[in-house]
């Protein structure tokens, strides 16, 4: 079932007149003529929808910590910074059907009383600024945006802003920095935005795409929503898939479905590329632990995987992984697991922001020390010191970008240590060639 | 790195101007260091793809704010230059999706293509080659963006060719 992308191949969908004739902002006028800000809130509540932009934190229930008593002004902020490596969905849905997402605005910000939107877009995307700007001035000559809504008395503006090229601005306190036009650096919670956001006031910030599921359960509600997925993982998820797959892309599923079936039907990733077979997963953004095939396809109990937050938590860190952001990144029997780290390190050390010296320091450090042991200058000691290091990082920063460097690096070291040794033992093959030693890997397709 | 000093007065033209202040007045009354980021890329657009120090102080006169709070944000954004660059900026993804899709091929390709490496201009002043982190087009690699757009699945040394050949024509032409 979909309820993102169902209409996304309807030819002019990105313009308001088919958006409309197809349905579009039904949601704002039932929203805004026949229900309460409080009722919208109980819906989403009772959805079970949670933050599509990694934490997985209940939507609902973030909206109901937003400080309305002291009656300062309030905002959303919609989260379209989407930089974590594996997650390009957003990205999709923005430049496909930008409608749904001014909708999902509206009809949320009458839910949080709020009369100014932002949408914080990475720089980047300069094609989806200029979409998004043409959908707002469309929703705004429609009257569907600001002054007086419908007739309805309700107030809105949405202004779209491009960040500047970092990482750690989709962290939602950087993002907020970032906004009021300083450096992107986290800022320590408490206070969380929801009563110290923007400017001092209010704030809620939400990930693009929870924002875009907000019209479906408006009009279908939020028990219709519930019933979707999972009792733990409602309603659906859009995955961006990548790395050695057949049919990369971007696919909205029931959340649920089993990891074996995502990866090998055709009617998703398609299988393996170039008949290969397959090594390992990072399922939710590069973020996440990495799994080998074994475990990504199978809990440690032996039972099926499924792509939903508690079946990919199953096990924890020592056999599980996470949902996260919904990248999902496929690695075929050639890839590298040791160099794969040590990219995913730079990434990290390049974009900390170096408020913390953990995460300054220590990305740098394991970003070393996993560019010699790639390189075949590594000591066995070198694995240990690279363990010890990414524990010291880990729960000792002030963002979870700290983590985020350290649990690629434990994974790896956790599920691939007999790669990270034969790059010790064997340093000048692992000079030559690209990939490591887990090549008989069977798939059990 | 540190940012040029020209010794020339800016001045933007009456179109950028107005682009300016209506850029200024999206932000809540008060609240117009907001307006920082999206001033800094027009000002780098208007200015030739790079932020001198002079464009940077032109920015701080017009929001009324330090120059110190232009300055350390600019140095904070990796899409902020504070060196001059080719036309045409060649921005690579190197992050692992795009790494184990040819992505590493592409940087080496270009390198040799046009006899620069990563972090070079062209004698020409045409292209500068720059390794970036993921663009959120991992499941389109190899890539990179170029200006305003992303360029996709660059995955043979044909598409690259005609790409490059493309644009120097764009650039033969405008001249
Ligand atoms: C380093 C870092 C990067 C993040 N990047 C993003 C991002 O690009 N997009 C996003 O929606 N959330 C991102 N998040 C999560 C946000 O902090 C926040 O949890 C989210 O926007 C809340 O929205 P949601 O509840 O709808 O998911 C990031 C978090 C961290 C720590
Ligand atoms: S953990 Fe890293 S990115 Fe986060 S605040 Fe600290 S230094 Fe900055
Ligand atoms: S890794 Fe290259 S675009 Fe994401």
């Amino acid at each position: 079932m979909k309820i993102l992308l169902d209409k996304v191949n309807v030819a002019g969908i990105n313009s308001l007149d088919v958006y409309r004739a197809n349905g579009g902002y039904a949601s704002v006028e039932k929203a805004l003529r026949k229900m309460t800000p409080a009722e919208i809130i109980e819906e989403v509540k009772k959805s079970g929808l949670r933050g599509r932009g990694g934490a997985g934190f209940p939507t609902g229930m973030k909206w109901s910590f937003l400080d309305k008593k002291s009656g300062r002004p309030r905002y959303l902020v919609v989260n379209a910074d989407e930089s974590e490596p594996g997650t390009f969905k957003d990205r999709y849905l923005m430049e496909h059907i930008p409608h749904l997402l001014i909708e999902g605005i509206i009809a949320s910000c009458f839910a949080l009383e709020s009369n100014l939107a932002f949408i914080y877009v990475r720089g980047e995307f300069k094609w989806i600024i200029n979409i998004l700007w043409k959908a707002i001035g469309e929703a705004r000559d429609a009257g569907l945006l600001g002054k007086n809504i419908l007739g309805t008395g309700f107030d809105l503006d949405i202004v779209v802003h491009p960040g500047g090229g970092a990482y750690i601005c989709g962290e939602e306190t950087a993002l907020l920095e970032s906004l009021e036009g300083k450096r992107g650096n986290p800022r320590l919670k408490p206070p969380f935005p929801a009563v110290v956001g923007l400017y001092g006031m209010p704030t809620v910030v939400n990930n693009v795409e929870s924002i875009a599921a907000v019209p479906w359960i408006v009009l279908n509600s939020g028990d219709a929503y519930s019933k979707i997925g999972t009792p733990k993982s409602a309603g659906t998820k859009l995955i961006s898939a990548c790395g050695n797959i057949n049919k990369p892309g971007v696919y909205e599923i029931e959340l649920g479905l089993p990891v074996e079936e995502f990866i090998f039907s055709d009617e998703w990733c398609g299988g393996i590329a170039n008949g290969k077979r397959m090594k390992a997963v990072v399922a939710g953004g590069s973020s996440v632990p990495i799994l080998p095939t074994e475990l990504i396809l199978k809990t440690a109990n032996g039972e099926k995987r499924l792509m939903s937050y508690e079946s990919l938590q199953d096990g924890g860190f020592l056999t599980g992984t996470m949902l996260g952001s919904g990248g999902f990144i496929v690695y075929d029997e050639n890839q590298c697991i040791v160099r794969n780290t040590w990219n995913f390190t730079r990434f990290y050390h390049h974009e900390s922001c170096g408020q913390c010296s953990p995460c300054r320091e220590g990305t740098g450090w394991m970003e070393r020390i996993l560019h010699k042991l790639e390189n075949g200058h590594g000591s066995m000691s070198d694995i240990e010191l690279l363990w010890d290091v990414q524990k010291k990082i880990e729960g000792n920063t002030i963002c979870p970008l700290g983590d985020a460097a350290a649990w690629p690096v434990a994974s790896a070291i956790r599920h691939f240590r007999d790669e990270f040794e034969w790059h010790v033992t064997n340093p000048k093959e692992a000079m030559e060639r690209n990939f490591g030693i887990r090549e008989k890997i069977e798939v059990a397709v | 790195m540190l940012a040029v000093k020209t010794g020339k007065q800016i001045e933007f033209s009456a179109e950028a101007l107005e682009k300016a202040s209506q850029i200024i007045s999206r932000y809540p009354e008060g609240r117009q260091k907001s307006a920082l980021l999206p001033l800094l890329h027009l000002t780098q657009n208007e200015l030739g793809g790079y932020l001198s120090v002079e464009a940077m102080d032109y920015v701080a006169r017009m929001l009324h704010i330090q120059p110190i709070e232009v300055y350390e944000v600019a140095t904070f954004y990796s899409m902020f230059n504070l060196q001059p660059v080719g036309r045409y900026m060649l921005e690579v993804c190197h992050t692992g999706p795009c790494a184990i899709r040819k992505g590493e091929w592409l940087v080496k390709y270009l390198e040799e293509k046009l006899g620069i490496k990563s972090g070079g201009t062209t004698p020409d002043g045409l292209f500068t080659l720059k390794e970036v982190e993921c663009l959120a087009a991992c499941g389109y690699a190899p890539m990179m963006q170029i200006g305003e757009r992303y360029y996709e699945f660059l995955d043979t040394p044909e598409k690259v060719d005609q790409l490059l050949n493309e644009l120097r024509s764009k650039m033969a032409q405008s001249n």
